[in-house]
């Protein structure tokens, strides 16, 4: 056992942060440290570089294209990017529908479509919950009824984060009505610009617009877009939560977070409150470690991973509490310019005022997306504890 | 709304204050002080002399012997009592078999029950969990056979408290096996003296006897001992149960705590200075406090309603949550302030009240019992997943 | 960055795995407990033959060249059986800072007769008023020709009664709670002038409190330098805190695993109360609290070797906060998930329960090292 970075490991992550000084626009890392929100570009232009780069799909074997890094390197090139204050990858594309293509998706399917979210030169979404199916998912009703090489979709889908910028959706679909519930349903791709998809923005209780509802009305899809089989989209449904599961933790935006907390206050109480949250994180990160160290091993990630989502999420939005406490009642005045314009106005009270209650407000959604609190309980309950 | 008390009740305040100090024994006192186990002896000598003055069943009406308080003068009777370090009173035959008998009881029994409970000559305990009935107590399976004008009790009964110092046992026993569970179930009055009864101890985390097994072997209970009608019983429980939980809260004895754990904290040192002005441990003392207060303005509107006229709801629950969450929260706060002091174990000093002389200060050795036995609280008289179950319910309608 | 285990470190693991199973059964523990020691000398030969006395020292000490990590996954163990026999005031306190800092005349009088099984330490540093202020030391050493004399009182001693020496941390210069001027004496159990008054504790281990009354020792009873003890105990401490979080994570597993045993078994209202959701979330909680123990022990067991002390003390004091908090978690979950039994002495549960409770009041509790922790974390 062994905490220490062998030197090409020091040499690698020397060579992530140059990368990361060089082509992360200081615009876009600015945004990053302040907590304001980023537009669609700051995103793109990040992603590029480092699709160029060939480190996009970071978590990607080999044979996909992926640079087939180890679990020090992965750990690594999250931390650095994290300091330097690079956006989070979005991760529809390359965390989600990318491994459930390669994984589940034929030669002629891998071929269309990972290049383009390799490059990040094509923006997805997920079209997954639905007004009626939020927690209990395999609850959904969006139809997809085959018309020869089509699929005919009906429905909508809602929660839908960045559908806005996306130009492509991934969908579970009910194709089979008469199933239980989870075998009925499909996995199909479809492109946004088909006629009958329509977005309708979502406004959060901050104001920020990142979710939105998405209509599907007799939105017509190529039966070549089904990833696997008719009727066993479940399978790809599960493969994709457990996956984004792992990465929910946000353990190195939370480092960040925790380094910018003890810059905000010298109170002896606050201090200990933010020493305390430190040690969560830290608990946290090793636990994930542990995790990747199996993983490592030829170990699969197993359902105990729901609780590091479940701690992530409640960390996240300990940071985004204890940001706020440390701007007092100068966290009251709503300033939506220093929040989602680059406009040169002076914020009220301290620079770091304007997003903190807004953050705040925002930050209740990590116990309630990727499966709520309450559900990954009763996951680790069934499928860990055997209860 | 007016929250300061008026002339009479002040007067009424400094007539309880002066009843306490002239009646209440001092090694009695002594011992609730300073956090010492009590004998059997010590809670009848006060107990008796409340009872002389009539105060014992402070919660009766007049009409069976009580002194009719109304709910401010409950309200400072309870503290007084509290403030001036009396034991709390044994609520067994003042405020469960007693209401129970005078609420679903024949005459007869009245007459034969109810003096000894108010003058407390009689030590009552009560009959109602078995090992495979705690949260679930409809499922119980102690069986009463009718056989003339008697019932042939045979079973067991668990967390029997004090079972051990009593005279007689209120029990809830099956008398009919086919009904629903709780449709079988009476209520049924037992001498501990009857042929075929046995205690068997049960011992705590922290080494202390204050629960017993109760085994029941072919005992013979007259069928007159039968409180309300036969396979009825439930009903009896059932209010037993909703007043038992009103007390449970304990504010005053809390509001006791708090005082005595400030005592602790100036006594004790940290880096030099007393660890009440630390500030972090300052502050987890105020929020706790802040705590007691809130649990006391929820039981003050509780017993308001109450002398209005209105029955205490299932919302009384709420109480015995936070109640039994604070006294936890005051045991754990006073181990923490006494720190490695608490490690020693000193079951002499604990439990046979030898001379043993304390290792380091006299509350030292209490402070880590206390935390252990007092995990109890959020267990007994239905436990809080139990009472949120009932909040869940019947209050909120899920 | 590796955390398999090697396989030495596995076989370790699964010997000490059948000791507890073979030895330390709960009625099998209590009897140990009842015991006038409250621990057994055959356990303590099994565990000098077994080599775990010197596991963790180096070779050139006697030992065995292994660390941290032995001390770890042996004292999870322990924690697991609720181990009586007295390993941390021994070999990790005791043993260890004689290694680290002892002369070699008292590596070889004491140190290879410890590894051998023939000699047990203890650790006396708090006093009535310290809390856990390690520098809140009055107890004074003063000269005495060549020698010196202590005089003054030590509290709550673990494995005092049993211990051939006791190491003592006595003021020799400076002013209360200074660092400077604290020295440590290995002081003979049975010195003239040092009278004790023995007692178990909550969680059934033993200690004293110590009364030294002029206790002559030579120069050479002097553990590492004059006036400098501060740093050699501080150091100790943090390691024995490390090993402690250890044996809290053992007690973690042990107590959840009986809960979710009872839970799944224990039927109310015709079902297993397991069935329950407000149990099983519970149970959860108590299932991720253990998650991270063994998280923030792994990690302070992996920087306790560190070179700077303030990683080390940010370590222990790190790991000592979380488990602090999660050993009151579980130990409070699974009372409350017994019921009644869990209030009882008849099963494991309240057993662990306290030890847990008193693992969290030793060398700093859960408040103490988050204010410790922040001081460092704001001082870098």
């Amino acid at each position: 056992m062994d905490l220490a970075l062998k030197p090409e490991h020091q040499a690698f992550a020397d060579e992530v942060r140059e990368f990361a000084r060089k082509n992360l626009s200081p615009a876009t890392k600015e945004k990053t440290l302040s907590g304001k929100h980023y537009d669609r570009d700051d995103h793109v232009v990040w992603q590029q570089a480092l699709g160029r780069q060939g480190w996009l799909t970071y978590t990607w074997p080999k044979k996909y294209g992926g640079p087939g890094w180890g679990v020090t390197e992965r750990y690594l090139f999250e931390n650095v990017l994290a300091e330097e204050g690079a956006p989070r990858i979005i991760p529809f594309g390359v965390k989600m529908v990318g491994p459930v293509i390669y994984t589940f998706g034929t030669a002629e399917q891998k071929e269309r479509f990972l290049p383009g979210i390799a490059a990040s030169t094509v923006a997805w979404c997920q079209g997954y919950s639905e007004p009626g199916a939020g927690s209990d998912l395999a609850n959904l009703r969006t139809r997809a009824v085959r018309e020869g090489d089509h699929y005919i979709v009906n429905g909508q889908k809602t929660w839908t984060s960045y559908a806005h910028w996306g130009d492509w959706i991934f969908c579970l679909v009910r194709t089979n009505t008469e199933a239980k519930p989870q075998e009925g349903i499909s996995f199909l791709l479809i492109d946004m610009k088909t006629p009958g998809v329509t977005v309708r923005p979502i406004i959060m209780l901050d104001g920020a617009h990142a979710v939105n509802d998405v209509f599907l009305d007799n939105v017509k899809v190529p039966v070549a877009n089904l990833i696997g089989k008719e009727n066993e989209g479940w399978t790809c449904a599960k493969f994709l939560l457990a996956n984004e599961r792992l990465g929910i933790a946000e353990v190195p935006a939370s480092k960040r977070g925790v380094g910018m907390l003890r810059a905000l206050s010298d109170d002896p109480s606050m201090a200990e409150r933010i020493a305390d949250i430190d040690l969560q994180v830290q608990a946290l990160e090793m636990s994930e470690l542990r995790a990747l160290s199996t993983m490592a091993l030829g170990g699969a990630p197993g359902p105990e991973v729901s609780t590091l989502k479940v701690r992530g999420s409640e960390i996240q939005q300990r940071i985004a509490e204890l940001a706020m406490e440390a701007v007092g009642e100068y966290a009251a005045p709503y300033q939506p310019g220093m929040l989602f314009h680059d406009t040169n106005e002076t914020p009220v009270g301290p620079d770091h005022a304007p997003p903190a209650a807004p953050r705040y407000f925002n930050m209740r959604k990590t116990s309630i997306y990727g499966g709520s609190t309450e559900i990954q309980k009763n996951i680790v309950s069934k499928m860990v504890l055997g209860l | 709304m007016d929250l300061a008390f008026t002339p009479e009740e002040q007067k009424f305040a400094d007539d309880v204050r002066a009843f306490v100090k002239a009646n209440l024994p001092a090694d009695v006192r002594d011992k609730v002080k300073n956090g010492k186990h009590l004998d059997r002896d010590d809670y009848m000598r006060w107990q008796q002399a409340l009872g002389k003055k009539g105060w014992l069943v402070y919660t009766w009406p007049r009409k069976h012997g009580g002194p009719g308080f109304t709910p401010a003068q409950r309200y400072i009777f309870e503290n007084i009592c509290a403030e001036e370090y009396a034991p709390g009173i044994i609520p067994f035959g003042t405020k469960m078999v007693g209401p129970v008998i005078y609420t679903f009881g024949s005459e007869e029994q009245k007459a034969r029950y109810l003096p000894a409970i108010r003058e407390s000559t009689v030590w009552w305990c009560q009959g109602y969990s078995e090992p495979g009935s705690g949260s679930d107590l409809a499922s119980l399976r102690t069986r009463a056979e009718k056989d003339d004008d008697h019932y042939i009790v045979n079973g067991s009964k668990t967390w029997n408290t004090m079972g051990h110092w009593a005279d007689w046992i209120f029990c809830l026993v099956r008398t009919d096996s086919r009904s629903k569970p709780q449709e079988g179930i009476s209520f049924l009055l037992i001498d501990m003296k009857t042929p075929g009864i046995t205690v068997k101890p049960i011992i705590m985390a922290d080494g202390g006897h204050e629960v017993n097994e109760v085994f029941f072997d072919n005992v013979k209970v007259p069928v007159a001992n039968l409180v309300g009608k036969e396979n009825e019983g439930w009903t009896c429980a059932k209010f037993l149960l909703a007043n038992e939980r009103l007390g449970i809260a304990a504010v005053p004895q809390s509001k006791r705590g708090v005082e005595a754990l400030k005592d602790i904290a100036r006594a004790e040192q940290d880096n030099g200075r007393p660890l009440i002005e630390n500030q972090s441990f300052a502050e987890k003392i105020a929020d706790l406090e802040i705590q007691v207060t809130a649990l006391e303005y929820t039981e003050l509107r509780v017993l308001s309603q109450m002398a209005h006229g209105g029955q205490p709801g299932p919302e009384v629950s709420g109480l015995k949550i936070r109640g039994s969450e604070i006294q936890q929260r005051l045991t754990e706060l006073t181990m923490e302030a006494v720190g490695e002091y608490s490690a020693p174990y000193l079951p002499g000093l604990l439990w046979q009240g030898t001379n043993e002389a304390p290792v380091g200060p006299e509350y030292a050795h209490l402070a880590a019992p206390r935390y252990f036995n007092t995990r109890k609280t959020t267990i007994y008289g239905g436990s809080n997943e139990i009472q949120k179950g009932i909040i869940s319910k019947m209050v909120l309608g899920l | 960055m590796d955390l398999s285990l090697s396989d030495e470190q596995k076989q370790l693991q699964e010997q000490a795995e059948r000791f507890v199973r073979d030895k330390y059964a709960f009625d099998a523990r209590r009897k140990i407990a009842a015991t006038d020691r409250g621990w057994l000398p055959e356990n303590w030969a099994q565990f000098a033959e077994l080599g775990w006395l010197g596991m963790s020292f180096s070779e050139d000490d006697g030992g065995y060249g292994g660390g941290p990590i032995e001390t770890m996954i042996v004292m999870e163990q322990f924690g697991k059986g609720l181990v009586l026999e007295p390993f941390l005031p021994t070999v990790v306190l005791g043993g260890g800072m004689i290694a680290r800092s002892g002369s070699k005349a008292q590596k070889e009088a004491l140190l290879a007769p410890m590894i051998e099984g023939k000699k047990q330490f203890a650790l006396a540093w708090l006093e009535r008023q310290s809390r856990y202020n390690l520098a809140d030391v009055s107890l004074k050493a003063t000269k005495e020709g060549a020698g010196w004399s202590l005089s003054g009182h030590k509290g709550v001693v673990y494995n005092a009664a049993s211990a051939d020496h006791i190491i003592v941390l006595a003021r020799t210069a400076g002013s209360a709670r200074e660092p400077k001027g604290l020295t440590l004496f290995i002081v003979d159990g049975k010195a003239k002038g040092l009278s004790r008054r023995d007692y178990p504790t909550q969680d059934s281990l033993r200690a004293s409190e110590l009364t030294f009354d002029k206790v002559s020792v030579g120069a050479d009873a002097v553990l590492g330098k004059v006036d400098e003890g501060f740093g050699v105990v501080e150091d100790g401490v943090d390691r024995a805190i490390v090993a402690l979080c250890a044996e809290a994570t053992g007690c973690m597993d042990a107590i959840n695993a009986a809960t979710l045993e009872y839970i799944k078994t224990r039927k109310q209202f015709g079902v297993a109360i397991g069935k329950f959701q407000v149990l099983q979330h519970r149970m959860v909680d108590c299932f991720t609290n253990a998650q991270e123990a063994r998280s923030m022990t792994l990690m302070a067991s992996l920087k306790i070797d560190d070179k700077d002390s303030v990683v080390r003390a940010k370590a222990a004091s790190g790991a000592k906060v979380q488990i602090g908090k999660s050993g009151r978690f579980c130990g409070q979950s699974a009372v409350q998930m017994h019921g009644g039994m869990g209030v009882t002495d008849e099963l494991s549960v309240s057993h662990y329960f306290k030890r847990l409770t008193m693992i969290d009041l030793m060398f700093g509790n859960q408040q103490h090292h988050l204010t410790r922790y922040s001081n460092l974390a704001m001082a870098a």
